[in-house]
């Protein structure tokens, strides 16, 4: 576990000594800045119409602001991820200094872990971001901290799933370029999965739609742990960091 | 300390390394010669747990590299042929993040890292980004990397490549210095590189190991002697003395005998008449001669081999001349060298550019 939160902690340091953490922290705050100011403007002026009708009931925030601008985070995540796990393998397998990981005495999991988990210490900046705009609520209403809680703990794992793909994706080239454009384009293929059940509703539109990676955390933005919603999460983070082991076991025999 | 048993190394049909087995016992210095392209990477890299054998054993200080991988690398000390370094880290953090990876306690990391630069006269950049280091400074900054871990074993890809005569010099009393304490196994294409540094010398090439020796016995046979396979049909006492009245023949023996046909193993000098005249020898004596051939490649046609595969002419002198040696100036291999390195350089810097700026 000291290896892997080694190898994290030097990724997540890497991501500040370039512009990468710089640049996605602020791409991520003007966008979600932008998807909160939206969400609170709606839900000022619903606020306003509402009480010009005696008698109905008062607006749940969290259901009006919090529950929109936190659902659309997969699409910026759609985007984002990729900047952030391109580089992970591909830039040492490029430059050679995966000799190094790989001739030390680590275990592959965890060189894959520990690039893992520096990845998402970024995400989980990302979070703090949203989480300074959400705060904003706090003072001048009274928003359930409990559904926010719950959206966050699935924003976490819809993005570890995410990095997880990116990680894998990154153990397949030494060209950052190929790695975020193929993991662009599976999240993206991910994501579209989704529309599929509006007109297909055979087993294979099914299929398509578990598969789809942003309608797991729909629940988890209203409040909601679904058993199936994080087994899909879990699974999928698993599935990405097993196939990157493989990968990297693969990379020595073809080297 | 490093046991390789028939190891073999194939890439689809191609193969790099064609079951070669050597030992390397505690505290020798180990020259691995041979052209680019020999398999001297390969097998660094089967020895390093880096890449798989597809056939064979390579062990350790005692620990298969297959089956106890992490036993091993605790004990390996290696440099690539391009130091690994991260060009955005200090000096000291890269060293502290390879301590530590390496498997040293938290407390005893600060010790490490400022003895391995002690060592490797690299206190005075520890600050410095390591990508911007120049090339000697970075190949000294490897060595301290492989150094950290006080391990057994050091494994040192091509230490002095692209370096200029001064920097090799350096790195080789570097090397020099780390006997004993350390077993080295280190490879060159250099001829004077091994004279230099190494006790023993293995030479390989085009995946197999041509000849593994201490250096005054290959110095000896490097000065010129071939041997000579003559099949004699004559009295042997009498074919002897006319044979080794010859001024080049150094030795004698007889290999096999058949019925009045002897086959006689000739050590000669080298001497390019040598065989001609042996055979008119015979010949003027009314003997039948069956058969006149030289034994195998010499050592010095497998150094022309090797060497001029690279760089024809020039290095051929290198070859010819081994004691001529050392100035610690090799303009021959130099050159390509550095051409090469610089390639490498650029290539390895273009990432950092394309994605970092």
């Amino acid at each position: 576990m000291r290896n892997a939160l080694t190898i994290a902690r030097r990724e997540f340091a890497v991501y500040f000594t370039s512009p990468i953490a710089y640049l996605v922290l602020a791409i991520f705050s003007v966008i979600f800045g932008y998807f909160f100011t939206v969400g609170l403007a709606y839900f000022m002026d619903y606020s306003v119409q509402a009480q010009a009708s005696p008698g109905a009931p008062p607006l749940n925030v969290n259901q009006y602001v919090i529950e929109p601008s936190l659902g659309n985070m997969s699409i910026v995540l759609l985007f984002l991820v990729p900047m952030v796990t391109m580089r992970l393998f591909a830039e040492e397998n490029r430059s050679g200094t995966i000799e190094l990981l790989l001739t030390s005495p680590l275990k592959d999991y965890q060189i894959i872990v520990g690039k893992w988990l520096g990845a998402l210490m970024l995400y989980g900046c990302m979070l703090l971001v949203a989480m300074l705009n959400l705060s904003v609520l706090f003072f001048y209403s009274t928003p359930d901290w409990r559904p926010l809680a719950v959206a966050m703990l699935g924003l976490l794992l819809m993005g570890a799933t995410m990095i997880s793909l990116g990680t894998f994706l990154s153990t397949l080239t030494r060209n950052q370029i190929v790695a975020g454009t193929l993991t662009f384009g599976i999240l993206l293929l991910l994501w579209v999965f989704n529309w599929v059940s509006s007109f297909e509703s055979s087993t294979l539109g099914r299929v398509c739609e578990y598969l789809a990676i942003s309608p797991h955390f729909e629940q988890f933005s209203r409040g909601v742990i679904e058993l199936k919603d994080l087994i899909y999460y879990v699974s999928g983070t698993a599935l990405g960091l097993f196939l990157s082991k493989r990968s990297l076991e693969s990379l020595r025999w073809k080297a | 300390m490093i046991q390789v048993e028939g190891v073999t190394k194939r890439y689809g049909t191609k193969t790099a390394v064609d079951n070669i087995s050597f030992e390397v016992e505690r505290g020798e210095i180990v020259g691995f010669l041979g052209p680019n392209g020999a398999g001297k990477t390969t097998t660094m890299r089967i020895l390093t747990g880096f890449l798989p054998p597809t056939l064979g054993v390579a062990s350790v200080a005692g620990f298969d590299i297959a089956t106890q991988p992490i036993e091993a690398k605790r004990r390996i000390g290696y440099l690539p042929e391009s130091p690994p370094i991260y060009p955005e880290m200090t000096v000291e953090g890269y060293l502290r993040f390879v301590a530590s990876i390496k498997g040293i306690d938290t407390k005893q990391v600060s010790g490490r890292v400022d003895a391995a630069m002690e060592r490797t006269a690299t206190s005075d950049v520890r600050d410095t980004l390591a990508g911007k280091l120049s090339k000697g400074y970075r190949q000294r900054v490897g060595l301290a990397q492989a150094l950290i871990h006080a391990p057994e074993v050091l494994i040192l890809d091509e230490p002095t490549s692209g370096l200029d005569p001064k920097q090799i010099r350096e790195v080789r009393q570097l090397i020099r210095s780390l006997a004993g304490e350390h077993t080295i196994l280190l490879s060159t294409h250099i001829l004077p590189e091994v004279a230099g540094t190494c006790g023993r010398v293995i030479i390989i090439n085009e995946g197999r190991i041509e000849a593994s020796d201490s250096l005054e016995n290959l110095t000896a046979r490097l000065e010129g002697a071939t041997e000579l396979l003559l099949d004699v049909e004559g009295p042997r006492a009498d074919v002897r003395p006319a044979l080794a009245s010859d001024l080049a023949v150094r030795g004698l023996s007889e290999q096999s005998t058949q019925g009045g046909r002897t086959v006689w193993r000739i050590d000669v000098d080298k001497d390019d008449h040598a065989a001609s005249r042996l055979a008119a020898v015979v010949v003027n004596a009314g003997w039948g001669l069956h058969g006149l051939r030289p034994v195998g490649p010499s050592l010095e046609d497998i150094f022309l081999k090797i060497t001029s595969q690279e760089a024809p002419a020039s290095e051929g002198g290198d070859a010819a001349e081994p004691e001529a040696e050392l100035g610690g100036e090799e303009p021959a291999p130099a050159e390509p060298d550095a051409a090469e390195n610089n390639d490498a350089d650029a290539d390895a810097a273009e990432p950092a550019e394309g994605s970092d700026r």
